[in-house]
């Protein structure tokens, strides 16, 4: 109900007029009460990734507010984040903005508006390893990060100190459990898919 | 006694030195380690930050190994994979997604799942300050350090009930109690800048970089880290901190459980302390024998409170 306020009082345009309830959808989905961020700026001000932010974190609050769907899931910031949690500590209204943040990166991902790729094949090139090991395998990430990428000197400079200090596993450390994590993954994919044909099946409606 | 052990990926890879001092600390602490057999991945960032499900999977299969292996604590030296681990299971306290998350297992995990704690909290825990002070062998007295928490131990601090979130003390506590001087550290809970070295290094680099600074220019001898990523950040990628800052550190960031090791009379070996790229043997070199309870000006400072 204080939605429908906050959505009468916007004197902004919105172009996503045929998404009125994407700040309830947020609410729901993070349970936080979004409506309640009074735009203190509190998160912004102890935000390590500010500098790199295009929309500050209380804009992106705002931004959810007004039902800017566009706006918000479009911001690079949703993917600077490093997901710290000190604006979660220390906003007045105990908002979990971190996780109203990982909310918006999962929606965002749904509706592949990913704003700063490098990032998100960073974390992909991660979970491929995670899915064929079923441990994390430093140099194997690094090396499909590269080809995904395509940065293929990234790091290079930590080479020679990490390899002299054996920081880096070089060859995965396998386990029994690998072909069980590979099975959660296979499954989570075919879960992934069939939300996927779901949604496509009921917006045809 | 035995504590149900969750090593997390880096124990095994960037962070062998944390697994080393971590294994012998405990040990000289008369605590065994119990590793989790078969234990996976937690997820780490990635996971989380694609999907809540993936994650929570990752983590209830691990959960559900120490159940099965019939622990009722399980403790990991990452605040990352505690992090994820505690997520999950107050996540799977729903009824429904705790049935997605059983439906991407091979068979549903256990109805009661193991709490989890830090290694840090587990040994404070189990090892009081002054059998701790007298366990040491060496005294840390003349260092002056930093403790860094980093951002995942104490946050969310509804999720980790570590301490106060913004200033937790534990660290120091200890470290005091083996005779080092802990610096106020007022960024003690700042975040390095995570695991975005790689993707987006100038975030990890300035605020890496602004950590540092603040510890040098306080005079530290040391930062001293719990967390892997942390950790690396501070140490391995000291350089790139060094240049988005445009001047020299030369701060090493040791783990806490290798100055607890050292006061504890254990060798460099046995705590990895080569595996650190900015050196120690400043340190090293500040190291003294503990006075002997007997000796003529130690009942002094007994009394004095
Ligand atoms: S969690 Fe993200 S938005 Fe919040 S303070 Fe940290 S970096 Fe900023
Ligand atoms: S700290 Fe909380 S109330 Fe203040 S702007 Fe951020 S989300 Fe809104």
């Amino acid at each position: 109900m204080m939605n429908k306020t906050l959505c009468l009082n916007s004197a902004l345009p919105t172009k996503d007029s045929n998404a009125p309830n994407f700040s309830q959808k947020v609410a729901a989905l993070s349970q936080q009460a979004i409506h309640t961020c009074y735009q203190c700026g509190n998160c912004s001000a102890g935000c390590p990734a500010a500098f790199a932010y295009d929309l500050q974190v209380n804009q992106i609050m705002r931004a959810v507010q007004l039902n800017q769907e566009d706006l918000a899931l479009s911001a690079k910031s949703l993917w600077l984040c490093l997901g710290c949690a000190t604006c979660s500590l220390r906003c007045p209204n105990a908002i979990d903005v971190a996780r109203v943040m990982e909310t918006l990166r999962h929606l965002a991902r749904q509706q592949n508006k990913i704003t700063v790729p490098v990032v998100e094949k960073f974390w992909l090139s991660f979970l491929n390893c995670l899915r064929a090991f079923g441990r994390s395998y430093e140099i194997g990430t690094m090396v499909l990060y590269m080809l995904r990428s395509l940065r293929l000197t990234t790091d290079l400079d930590l080479a020679p100190q990490a390899l002299a200090k054996a920081k880096l596993g070089l060859l995965p450390h396998t386990h029994a459990g690998r072909a069980a994590v590979g099975r959660i993954f296979t499954r989570f994919a075919e879960s992934e898919a069939q939300s996927k044909r779901d949604k496509e099946a009921s917006s045809c409606n | 006694m035995q504590l149900a052990y969750f090593p997390g990926c880096s124990a095994k890879g960037s962070s062998l030195d944390y697994e080393l001092s971590t294994q012998a600390v405990m040990a000289a602490l008369g605590i065994t380690l119990k590793e989790i057999a078969d234990w996976n991945c937690c997820g780490s960032t990635p996971a989380h930050a694609v999907s809540s499900l993936l994650s929570s999977a990752l983590c209830a299969r691990n959960l559900d190994l120490a159940a099965r292996a019939g622990a009722d604590l399980l403790a990991t030296p990452c605040p990352s994979c505690l992090s994820n681990l505690k997520a999950t299971s107050k996540r799977l306290e729903d009824a429904s997604f705790r049935q997605k998350v059983n439906a991407l297992l091979d068979a549903p995990c256990a109805e009661t799942l193991p709490k989890t704690t830090s290694v840090m909290q587990a040994m404070a825990e189990l090892v009081s300050l002054d059998e701790l002070a007298q366990k040491a062998k060496l005294s840390l007295k003349g260092l002056k350090l930093v403790a860094y928490y980093g951002c995942l131990m104490s946050r969310p601090a509804e999720l980790m009930q570590f301490e106060d979130p913004e200033n937790p003390m534990l660290m120091e506590r200890m470290l005091t109690a083996l005779g080092a001087e802990m610096l106020d550290f007022p960024l003690k809970t700042a975040c390095c800048g995570a695991a975005f070295g790689i993707p987006q290094r100038p975030l990890t680099a300035k605020n890496s970089g602004r950590i540092l600074e603040l510890a040098a220019n306080l005079g530290a001898d040391a930062i001293v880290t719990c967390c892997p990523l942390c950790q690396m950040n501070l140490d391995l990628r000291q350089a790139q901190a060094e240049k988005a800052m445009g001047r020299r550190f030369a701060l090493p960031a040791p783990y806490y459980t290798q100055i607890l090791g050292l006061a504890l009379g254990l060798s460099p070996e046995d705590l990895g302390l080569a595996k650190l790229v900015v050196p120690m043997d400043g340190l090293l070199a500040k190291l003294t024998p503990k006075q002997a309870p007997l000796a003529s000006e130690a009942p002094s400072s007994e009394v004095s409170e």
